[in-house]
C-alpha cells in the first residue's frame, strides 16, 4: 500500500534573554547546577512571578516574523503536570490566549516555495534538567533546576508538511528567521532549540488522517528526519498488517535509531489549564506593536529573492549569502561602499568562508571588516594588482588586520604597469621560446597563454596581465 | 492598666519616650506567651532570641537619640503562612513543617524596617483552609473568650493572640474572611484591605485571586497604623498595585456626618442569629444618631458567593498546592516506590483531610470537560458579583453587615461537615470574590458572653474611609476595651 | 452532581493524593454535596457574562531583564529532603 505522510512540528527556542522569564536569575549555560536559582524560580511557598519585558518583546517579534495574527489581549495559563523537574508542577504557559495565531512560514523546496501554516506562537516556562545516572541498577534520578524558568517560545505549526525535505527546510528555515531576529541563540547542542514531531499516515488519496503519534527527544535536525523516516515504516509496516497505529508518544532513541512508546505518558494528559491569577494580562497597542517590529529585519527568504532580481546572484551563492545573518549583512555592507555585487558575493563566498572554515573561526567574529574588504576590490578594480595577488594580500589581511594598501606597498606587490619593463621581460621570454613562438605563428593559439604564463612567473605575477596580453600578441605578431 | 493592655500607639509613645524599655516589653510578653499561650494554644513557634535582639536594637537606637522605625518595640505576631527568612513557616501543615524560607516575605520586610518586633508565628488552619483553626495540623487554638469556642479561623491564631493580650497586633491572611471572622469571633479588629493594596509575595498562596494580608489590633487606630506599614505597591508581586497610600491616621476622626450607609437586605435574612441581628440593629441607630444615612440596597447574587468561591478558591488552591511534592523542600514520605509513589505518599501524609478535600474539589473543577461547568462558570458569576457592589457603591458610600452569622461556635460543632462550615463565610466570601477592602469590628456581645463583628465593606482602596466609618463607632462604644477573662483550667491543656 | 468512586480515583491521582476505601467512601459523599451544592450556579443565565479572574484593573505587569542574585547552592539546597552533590535527589523517573 502506499501511504502519505502527514508531519507537524513542536519547536520550542530559549529566548537569548539575561535574566530567566520570572525571576533575576541568570540564563547561562553551563554553570554549576543549582547555582542560578532563587525562591521564585525554586517555585518555593509564597514567591510570585513578574513577567520579563525583553522575553514578551522576543516572543512578540518572533510572532510577527512568523506572520501570527496578534490579538491585542494576552494572557498566561497555567498548564498542570508532575514532574521532578517542574518546580511548581504546573508551567505557566498560555493556552487560552496565545500571543500569536495563524501564521505561516514560507520554506523552499526544490527551487520551489511551499507555505507552512503556524498554528500558534507563544511563551512559557522552561523546565529544569533531569539526570539519570549511569551507574548500573541506580534507583534515583536527580536535577538540576538552573534552566526551570529560562524563557521558552513554543512555535506549533499545522501538519502541513509532507515529506523529510519539507521538514527539513522548515526547521532550517525557523532556525534562520529565529537567529535573524536574534530571539533565540538556537545552540541545539545547548538544547535551546528543540524539535518535537507528530507523525501520522493516510492511504494515498484518502482523506481520513491516521492517528496521530508524537515523537519526544529528538536532539538534533538529523534525529528530526531519522525519525520521521523510522515512523513513517513503522507505522506503514503496521497498517498493511492490518493493524491499528496507536495515538501515543514516543521516545526517539538515537543510539539504535528507534522510537519507543514513553511509559509515564501512557495516561492521558489532563493538564487542568487555567488563568494564572499572579500575572496581569499583557495589551500590546499598536504603538508597542509598530515599536517591535521595526526592529525584525529582512527575512532570509525575502532577502534571498532580492539579492537575485536586485543583483543578479545566482541561487547558490545568495543561498550561501543569507544562510549566515551576518554574511548577507556583510555583503550589504560592502556594496554600499564599492558597488560590485557580483564581485563581493565571490570574495564572500568563496574567499571570506574559506578562511573562516579553515581557521575554524566563529561566523559572528569576522575577522575583517566590510570597509576593508571593499578597499581591496577598489584597489583591484583600478587595475593595481591582479587576482592571484590580491588573493594574497586578502588571506594577509584576514592574518593580520592590516589594511590591503600598507600589505601591497610592505611586500612590494603592487601591479607592474610600465610598458618599458613588461617589455624587456617580453623580450626575455620570446627568445627563450623559439618552439613555442613557431607553434604559435602555425596557428596554435594556446601557446599564447603559456607565453602570457612565462611573463608572469617572470614578475612574480605582479604584471598587468592585459598589458601583457597586449604587448605579447603585438611583438610576435609584428 | 497591665502593660500587655496597651494598644500600639501608646505603646510606641512609651517606647520613644524612654518610659518603657523595648527589652523589657518583649521579655514580657514572652513571659505572658509561656504562661497564658499552652492554654490558647495561638502560637506554633515563638521567636524569642531573635525578637530580643530586635529588642536590643530598638533599645539601643533609643539611648543613642536615632531615628527609629513607625512600629517602635511593637510586638506582632505573625500568621504562620507568612515568610519569615530563617525561621520556620509551616502553613500549620505537617507537610511544611522543617521549612524554614531562605527570604521574608514583603510585609515582614516592611515590619522589620518599621523596627516593629516579631514575637512569633501563629496557628491556622491548615493552608488557610477554614473557618474554625482546627484543621491545624498541629494543635486547635481555642477562643480566649471562651475556650470551648473556635477563635474563628482561619487566622485564629493571631485573632486569639490579640484577643488574649499575647501580642499588641498581629497579621492575618483572609481569602474568604479569614481575617474578619476570626476577629468578630475574638473580638478585635480586623482589616482585610482591597486585593492589591498589599503584596502577597512571601505570603503563602491558597487561591491567589483572593489572598490578601490583613490586620488583627486591638482597636482601629492601630489598625490604621499597622496597614499604614504594610501597604503599597511592590515590585515582587504584579498584582499590587502602584496606588499612592495615604495617611490612614491623619482625620481619621472625620466622622460620618451624611454618609450613605448601605444595608444589604440580603444579609439581613433566614440563618441570622437572633444576637447578632441585635447588635447589627444598634450599630445602625448609633450609626443614624451620629449623622449617617441608612440606606436599604440589594446584593442580589449573595447566594451564589460560596458556591463561586469554593471553586475559585480550590480550583486555585489545587495548583498552588501542586509543589508540595517533597523534591526541593519540606515532608517526603521515608519509602516510596519510584517517583509518582512518592508523590502520592508524601502528600496523603503530609496534608490533612479539609486541605486533600479542597485539592481534589479544585482538580476536578478544572479537568478535562468539567472547565466550563465549574471554573468558567463561576469566573462569570463571580463577575456578577462584583458587579453587585459596583452597583451599590453608586448609591451608597460603603456598605455595614454581620461579619458572621453566628457569634461563634463550638470545637467539633462543624467539624463533620465541610459544606456547614463553608456556610460560616456567607458574609465574608463576597468582599473576596469582587477584591474590595472590609473591616471587622467590635460591636456587641452574644447572651452566652462572645463577642459580635460588624463589618462594614467600601469602594476599591478606600481602606483610609472605612477606618474613618469604623473610628466613628468605636469612639462612641466601649466594646473593643472589653477583655476575656480567661477561664482556662490547667487541665484544658 | 454525582460522583461515584471512579471519579474520586481519577481525581485523587490527578492531585497525587492516595486514599484509603472508607476515605474514598467518605470523600465521595462530601464531594457530592458540595457538588450538588454548587450546581445551584446553573440557575443564572451567565451566557452574556464575561468571566472575570482578577479584580484588579491593570495591565502589562512587567519587569527589566536585569540580572538578580540568585542563591547559593547551600541555600538552594538547604530545604531539600535528598540531595547528592550538587543536584537534587528523587526516586527514579521513568520516561
Ligand atoms: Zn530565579
Amino acid at each position: 500500500m502506499e501511504y502519505e505522510v502527514i508531519v507537524g512540528l513542536e519547536t520550542h527556542a530559549e529566548l537569548a534573554t539575561v535574566t530567566k522569564l520570572f525571576c533575576g536569575c541568570s540564563t547561562k549555560f553551563g554553570s554549576e547546577p543549582n547555582t542560578q536559582v532563587c525562591p521564585v524560580c525554586l517555585g518555593m511557598p509564597g514567591v510570585l512571578p513578574v513577567m520579563n519585558k525583553k522575553a514578551f518583546e522576543y516572543a512578540l517579534k518572533a510572532a510577527i516574523a512568523l506572520n501570527c495574527k496578534i490579538d491585542e489581549f494576552t494572557n498566561f495559563d497555567r498548564k498542570s503536570y508532575y514532574y521532578p523537574d517542574l518546580p511548581k508542577n504546573y508551567q505557566i504557559s498560555q493556552n487560552y490566549y496565545n500571543l500569536g495565531v495563524d501564521g505561516y512560514m514560507d520554506i523552499c523546496v526544490h527551487d520551489r516555495i511551499n507555505r507552512v501554516r503556524i498554528h500558534n506562537v507563544h511563551l512559557e516556562e522552561e523546565a529544569g534538567k533531569l539526570i539519570h545516572p549511569e551507574e548500573a541498577g541506580a534507583d534515583y534520578s536527580l536535577v538540576d533546576f538552573n534552566r526551570a524558568g529560562v524563557p521558552l517560545l513554543e512555535i506549533v505549526s499545522y501538519p502541513d508538511m509532507r515529506n523529510v525535505d519539507e521538514v527539513e527546510s522548515y526547521m532550517q528555515t525557523l532556525r534562520k528567521i529565529l537567529l535573524y531576529t536574534e530571539v533565540s541563540d538556537c545552540k541545539m547542542q545547548e538544547g535551546s532549540l528543540r524539535f518535537e514531531a507528530s507523525i501520522s499516515l493516510r492511504k494515498k488519496g484518502a482523506e481520513k488522517l491516521g492517528n496521530r503519534v508524537e515523537i519526544k527527544n529528538l536532539n538534533s535536525m538529523k534525529s528530526v528526519l531519522k525519525a520521521i523516516e523510522y515512523e513513517t515504516k513503522r507505522q506503514a509496516d503496521s497498517l498493511d498488517q492490518g493493524e491499528t497505529v496507536d495515538r501515543e508518544t514516543r521516545l526517539w532513541d538515537e543510539v539504535n535509531e528507534k522510537s519507543a512508546r514513553m511509559r509515564s505518558k501512557e495516561e492521558a494528559q489532563d493538564y487542568r489549564y487555567f488563568p494564572e491569577p499572579d500575572l496581569l494580562p499583557v495589551v500590546v497597542d499598536g504603538k508597542w506593536l509598530d515599536e517591535v517590529k521595526v526592529t525584525i529585519p529582512e527575512l532570509p527568504l525575502a532577502r534571498k529573492q532580492r539579492f537575485i532580481e536586485v543583483f543578479k546572484l545566482s541561487d547558490y551563492d545568495t543561498s550561501l549569502l543569507v544562510e549566515e545573518k551576518i554574511l548577507a549583512d556583510f555583503f550589504e555592507d560592502c556594496i554600499k561602499i564599492v558597488d560590485r555585487p557580483k564581485v563581493f558575493c565571490n570574495w564572500i563566498t568563496n574567499d571570506l568562508l574559506r578562511e573562516v572554515n579553515e581557521r575554524k573561526l566563529d561566523i559572528h567574529h569576522l575577522p575583517i571588516r566590510p570597509y576593508q574588504l571593499a578597499a581591496l576590490v577598489e584597489i583591484i578594480e583600478k587595475g593595481a594588482i591582479s587576482s592571484t595577488i590580491a588573493r594574497e594580500v586578502f588571506s594577509e589581511m584576514v592574518q593580520t588586520g592590516e589594511a590591503p594598501q600598507a600589505i601591497i606597498e610592505e611586500k612590494k606587490l603592487a601591479q607592474i604597469s610600465d610598458e618599458g619593463l613588461i617589455e624587456a621581460v617580453i623580450v626575455k621570454v620570446i627568445s627563450g621560446n623559439p618552439a613555442v613562438i613557431e607553434d604559435y605563428k602555425k596557428g596554435k593559439k594556446n601557446a599564447l597563454t603559456f607565453l602570457v604564463g612565462q611573463v608572469m612567473k617572470e614578475t612574480k605575477g605582479k604584471a598587468n596581465p592585459k598589458m601583457v596580453n597586449e604587448l605579447l600578441q603585438r611583438k610576435i605578431d609584428a | 492598666m497591665r502593660l500587655f493592655e496597651y494598644t500600639a500607639l501608646q505603646i510606641k509613645e512609651k517606647i520613644i519616650s524612654g518610659e518603657i524599655r523595648p527589652v523589657d516589653l518583649t521579655k514580657q510578653f514572652i513571659e505572658q506567651i509561656k504562661n497564658i499561650d499552652p492554654h490558647v494554644q495561638a502560637y506554633l513557634s515563638i521567636h524569642e532570641d531573635e525578637a530580643l535582639k530586635k529588642a536590643a536594637q530598638i533599645q539601643k537606637k533609643i539611648e543613642n537619640a536615632e531615628n527609629v522605625g513607625f512600629l517602635a518595640g511593637v510586638p506582632i505576631a505573625i500568621k504562620d503562612n507568612i515568610c519569615t527568612k530563617g525561621l520556620h513557616t509551616t502553613c500549620a501543615s505537617k507537610i511544611l513543617r522543617n521549612f524554614i524560607p531562605p527570604y521574608d516575605a514583603c510585609v515582614v520586610k516592611r515590619l522589620k524596617e518599621e523596627d516593629a518586633i516579631i514575637l512569633g508565628k501563629t496557628n491556622l488552619d491548615e493552608f488557610a483552609m477554614g473557618s474554625s483553626t482546627e484543621n491545624s495540623g498541629y494543635k486547635i487554638t481555642r477562643n480566649p473568650w471562651n475556650p470551648e469556642y473556635v477563635p474563628g479561623g482561619s487566622s485564629g491564631g493571631s485573632a486569639a493572640a490579640v484577643a488574649a493580650d499575647l501580642s499588641i497586633m498581629a497579621l492575618g491572611s483572609d481569602t474568604g474572611g479569614s481575617v474578619r471572622q476570626p476577629a468578630a469571633l475574638c473580638g478585635v479588629v480586623g482589616v482585610k484591605p482591597t486585593y492589591g493594596r498589599v503584596s502577597r509575595f512571601g505570603l503563602i498562596a491558597f487561591g491567589s485571586s483572593l489572598d490578601q494580608i490583613g490586620t488583627f489590633t486591638r482597636d482601629v487606630k492601630d489598625a490604621a497604623l499597622l496597614l499604614q506599614v504594610i501597604a503599597g505597591h511592590d515590585f515582587h508581586d504584579s498584582t499590587s498595585m502602584p496606588v499612592p497610600v495615604p495617611d490612614y491616621l491623619r482625620e481619621i476622626d472625620a466622622g460620618v456626618r451624611g454618609l450613605r450607609i448601605g444595608i444589604p437586605k440580603e444579609y439581613f435574612s433566614a440563618g441570622l442569629n437572633e444576637d447578632v441581628h441585635n447588635a447589627l440593629k444598634n450599630v445602625l441607630r448609633k450609626y443614624e444618631q451620629l449623622g449617617a444615612n441608612v440606606i436599604d440596597i440589594s446584593l442580589p447574587h449573595t447566594e451564589y458567593a460560596v458556591a463561586v468561591y469554593y471553586i475559585v478558591a480550590n480550583a486555585e488552591a489545587s495548583s498552588n498546592l501542586a509543589r508540595y511534592d517533597g523534591v526541593r523542600y519540606g515532608y517526603r514520605a521515608s519509602k516510596s516506590n519510584g517517583i509518582v509513589d512518592m508523590y502520592c505518599r508524601t502528600r496523603s501524609e503530609g496534608f490533612g483531610n479539609e486541605v486533600k478535600r479542597r485539592i481534589m474539589l479544585g482538580n476536578y473543577a478544572l479537568s478535562s470537560g468539567y472547565y466550563d461547568a465549574y471554573y468558567l462558570k463561576a469566573s462569570r458569576v463571580r463577575n456578577l458579583i462584583k458587579g453587585d457592589f459596583d452597583g451599590a457603591f453608586q448609591k451608597v458610600d460603603c456598605i455595614i453587615c454581620p461579619t458572621s452569622p453566628v457569634p461563634g461556635f463550638k470545637i467539633g460543632e462543624r467539624a463533620k461537615n465541610p459544606l456547614e462550615m463553608y456556610l460560616s463565610d456567607i458574609y465574608t466570601i463576597p468582599a473576596n470574590l469582587a477584591g474590595i477592602p472590609g473591616i471587622s469590628l467590635p460591636c456587641g456581645f452574644s447572651k452566652e458572653g462572645l463577642p459580635i463583628g460588624m463589618q462594614i465593606l467600601g469602594k476599591h482602596f478606600e481602606e483610609k474611609k472605612l477606618l474613618q466609618i469604623a473610628y466613628a463607632f468605636e469612639r462612641e462604644t466601649d466594646f473593643h476595651r472589653k477583655k476575656p477573662v480567661l477561664k482556662f483550667s490547667l487541665t484544658q491543656k | 452532581m454525582k460522583i461515584g468512586k471512579k471519579d474520586i480515583e481519577y481525581i485523587a491521582h490527578l492531585s497525587r493524593i492516595e486514599l484509603s476505601e472508607t476515605e474514598k467512601e467518605t470523600f465521595v459523599c462530601q464531594l457530592s454535596d458540595i457538588l450538588s451544592y454548587i450546581e445551584k450556579l446553573n440557575r443564572l443565565n451567565t451566557e452574556a457574562v464575561k468571566p472575570m479572574s482578577c479584580t484588579v484593573n491593570a495591565t502589562n505587569v512587567l519587569r527589566d531583564d536585569i540580572l538578580e542574585s540568585s542563591l547559593s547552592l547551600e541555600e538552594a539546597q538547604f530545604n531539600a529532603p535528598a540531595t547528592k552533590g550538587v543536584f537534587f535527589k528523587v526516586p527514579k523517573v521513568i520516561e
